[in-house]
């Protein structure tokens, strides 16, 4: 078995692990296909190249350069986002955009451009890198930004590493009043609910998401706590960050999430608060960044490991699919502790093969069971179908050929700039003749 | 503001070291032999916050041009060294030195006699100034020779001895003397073993040295377990240890 391992631990593949330190050197030489790995938190097996050879990033974690005055960042690919937090926000700067964990390289965040929170009012992660080089295998050098080697530009933010390997990437900050985040958390009833939440406070709230109840039913399904936060005003203070750090110490032998324990924590969960409102200045860790307060969760699935389900829904079909799906999810009794619901906005990102669209986004995870968990995607994947949605490959690791050229019939393009050394085990899952 | 100097600036170890002196607001000079790599971190620790990064690109086998080195360094950081770590080494091929007279006095040249030459110097300095701390990264496997890699013990021995031989010499002189001994670290240097439970990340291992620095210890082992397990392979009888294939 490899150590690098996608964050669901599955698929399981075998595969050859090298490290690249020096930006300035060339690509591994390899007869088998390689494939850049940043620090593995894809769920899938977009960041797995099985009997290839991966390159890990993890010592490609340089600054080069940091203007405190613009904000422009300009750092290796390797750098986690937690490292750029800790530099920038001293200075009053923030990420544009970040995803649910801040344990993610530079690299891999552009690879499958990815979103936050925020996404209704900032778009993509990609929206934000001003130029990255790209390294070819052949040793070419390309630096890529909306006016030079603009394809490669394009083909690289959302191409799943498959263009080449970023070196070094130079990210656009923004301004912060605050690092400090005044929220507000409201408990809602069903999905008609969540929907008019996020048109009423997608105006005047940078950041909105909810946290479902995927095993409620009936007139109460979609319910949930529907999450809204701002950066605070300059006069609050930053509350301290939440010390404690728990971590899931070993792999349990089988998985602890099943249809007892996932009601009991969403129905908790639900309930935990009384008022339909509750406001709170929060600090941005535990505000942007709930799960990386529990190292290595991913382990309480066992050593089966899990998937993760995330669609995105055009906005006019959003409500009836969210209706058919969650409905799926819970008539099955199958599902996970909690699921995540949002409106993504209209802002259009460079990146040629980018996930998010105007419409509504839903993301939650599944133990691996055999016979089960593939069988039962199956069933979301014709509504996803129906209503003309797509699957997001950072977090996959079952579509079909068929569907993903069906969801992203652009993919020819990136074919045509791939680097002809560096495959993953999704393309070739994906990019089979139909 | 703290000065450091680092030789084997480039290492995975030292340059971590380096990030929290630079996080520090410290004045940094680093020595190796790479100059991008020098360049490369130098900007990094710029940006972490050092005050002031230098840099001279040096093989420190090269024990005729420390004076001239030593000068560079003085004249960057204004004459006073707080804090000087040597962090170069090689991790030789043992069965390659068996057969080779040459690579085997090359490696106990890189990883001892480099380093007792940069401490006599260094030592005279901060000797006179009454204050600092010369901090040197000897390793576990000085601690008794074994066959798969006693060239490489060997050369730690011998800097082990010269380290404790100097922090007699130089307590009474305020001048602290630290013997870093790490076990089993992830870097360029061991990249071909594979890793098991007992190995260290380089970021570990420089909080470590750091606060081993601050608190002014004689002898880091790093990770502190390697104290007991080292104790342990040091109490085997040798008429057993000769035997057994370490
Ligand atoms: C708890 C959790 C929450 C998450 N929340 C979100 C979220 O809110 N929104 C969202 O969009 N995603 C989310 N994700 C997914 C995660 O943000 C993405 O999968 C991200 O791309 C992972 O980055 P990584 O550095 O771990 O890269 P990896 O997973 O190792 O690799 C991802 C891809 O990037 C490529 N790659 C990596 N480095 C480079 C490089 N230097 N050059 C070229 N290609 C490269 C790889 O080949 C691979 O295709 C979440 C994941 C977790 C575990
Ligand atoms: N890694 C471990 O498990 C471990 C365990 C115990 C002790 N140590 C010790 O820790 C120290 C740091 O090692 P590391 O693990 O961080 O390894 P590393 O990253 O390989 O660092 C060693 C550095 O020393 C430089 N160097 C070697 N010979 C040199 C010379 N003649 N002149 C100038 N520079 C030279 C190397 O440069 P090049 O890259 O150009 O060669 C490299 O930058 C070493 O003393 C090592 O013996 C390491």
């Amino acid at each position: 078995m490899s150590e690098f391992q996608s964050w669901g631990c599955y698929p399981k593949v075998d595969q050859k692990g090298v490290s690249m330190s020096d930006r300035h050197q060339d690509l591994p030489k390899s007869d088998s296909a390689i494939l850049p790995f940043g620090n593995g938190r894809s769920y899938g097996d977009s960041c797995l190249n099985a009997d290839g050879v991966v390159v890990s990033t993890m010592a490609l974690n340089r600054f080069i350069d940091f203007d405190t005055e613009s904000g422009v960042l300009r750092c290796e690919a390797g750098v986690m986002l937690w490292e750029i937090l800790d530099l920038v926000v001293p200075h009053g700067w923030f990420l544009q955009v970040t995803p649910g964990t801040k344990f993610v390289t530079a690299g891999g965040a552009i690879a499958n451009d990815v979103h936050g929170k925020n996404h209704h009012l900032k778009g993509t992660f990609g929206c934000h890198v001003r130029q990255f080089e790209l390294l070819r295998s052949d040793g070419q050098r390309l630096c890529c930004s909306a006016k030079e080697n603009a394809d490669y530009y394009a083909a690289t933010i959302a191409g799943l590493g498959l263009t080449g390997m970023i070196t070094w990437v130079e990210l656009q900050l923004k301004r912060v009043t605050s690092p400090a985040i005044a929220m507000e958390n409201i408990k809602y009833q069903n999905l008609d609910e969540f929907f008019s939440l996020s048109e009423e406070s997608d105006q005047d709230w940078e950041y909105t998401m909810a946290w479902v109840d995927c095993v409620a039913s009936g007139s109460n399904i979609g319910r949930g706590h529907f999450m809204r936060g701002n950066h605070a005003d300059a006069s609050v203070s930053l509350p301290p960050a939440p010390k404690l750090t728990l971590q899931v110490p070993f792999t349990p032998p089988i998985s602890l999430i099943n249809s007892y324990s996932l009601k009991a924590f969403n129905w908790a969960y639900y309930e935990r608060q009384q008022d339909r409102v509750k406001s709170a200045v929060s600090h941005y860790e535990p505000f942007l960044y709930p799960l990386d307060s529990i190292l290595d969760w991913n382990r309480i699935y066992g050593p089966k490991g899990f998937l993760q389900y995330q669609c995105a829904i055009p906005y006019d079909n959003g409500l009836a699919a969210m209706k058919d799906i969650l409905r799926l999810i819970a008539q099955a009794g199958f599902g996970s502790f909690l699921a995540v619901l949002k409106v993504f906005g209209d802002k259009h990102s460079p990146g040629l093969m980018s996930f998010p669209m105007r419409g509504v986004t839903l993301a939650l995870d599944f133990p691996y069971v055999e016979s089960k968990t593939l069988p039962f995607f199956k069933q979301l994947d014709d509504v996803v179908v129906q209503t003309q949605g797509r699957i997001y490959p950072a977090k996959d690791a079952h579509m079909s050929a068929e569907l993903f050229q069906a969801f992203y019939p652009q993919w020819r393009e990136l074919e045509a700039l791939r680097d002809p050394k560096i495959n993953s085990s999704m393309w070739q899952r994906v990019t089979q003749e139909i | 503001m703290q000065t450091i100097v680092i030789f084997g600036g480039c290492s995975a170890i030292a340059e971590q070291v380096a990030r929290i002196y630079a996080t520090r607001g410290a004045q940094l000079f680093l020595v190796d032999r790479n100059e991008q790599r020098l360049e490369d971190i130098a900007a990094d620790l710029k940006v972490r916050g050092a005050e002031k990064v230098e840099y001279a690109v040096l093989d420190l086998t090269q024990t005729d041009r420390f004076d001239g080195c030593l000068e560079q360094i003085n004249k960057a950081l204004g004459g006073v060294i707080d804090v000087a770590l040597i962090a170069h080494g090689t991790l030789p091929d043992q069965s390659a030195c068996e057969q080779s007279v040459d690579k085997t006095l090359l490696e106990i040249q890189i990883n001892a006699i480099s380093t007792i030459a940069l401490l006599t110097k260094l030592a005279n300095q901060l000797e006179q100034r009454g204050a600092g701390t010369l901090a040197a990264i000897s390793s576990v496997a000085g601690d008794r020779g074994r066959q798969s890699n006693y060239v490489y013990g060997a050369a730690k021995s011998m800097m082990t001895t010269f380290l404790e031989g100097l922090r007699n010499r130089l307590a009474k002189h305020n001048v602290h003397v630290l013997t870093i001994k790490p076990g089993f670290v992830d870097t360029p240097m061991t990249a071909s073993f594979s890793k098991g439970p007992l190995w260290a990340k380089p970021e570990d291992v420089a909080a470590g040295i750091v606060n081993a620095i601050d608190k002014k210890r004689n002898v880091a082992y790093l990770p502190w377990f390697w104290r007991y397990i080292m104790l342990i392979i040091r109490h085997i009888p040798e008429f057993v240890f000769k035997r057994m294939g370490l």
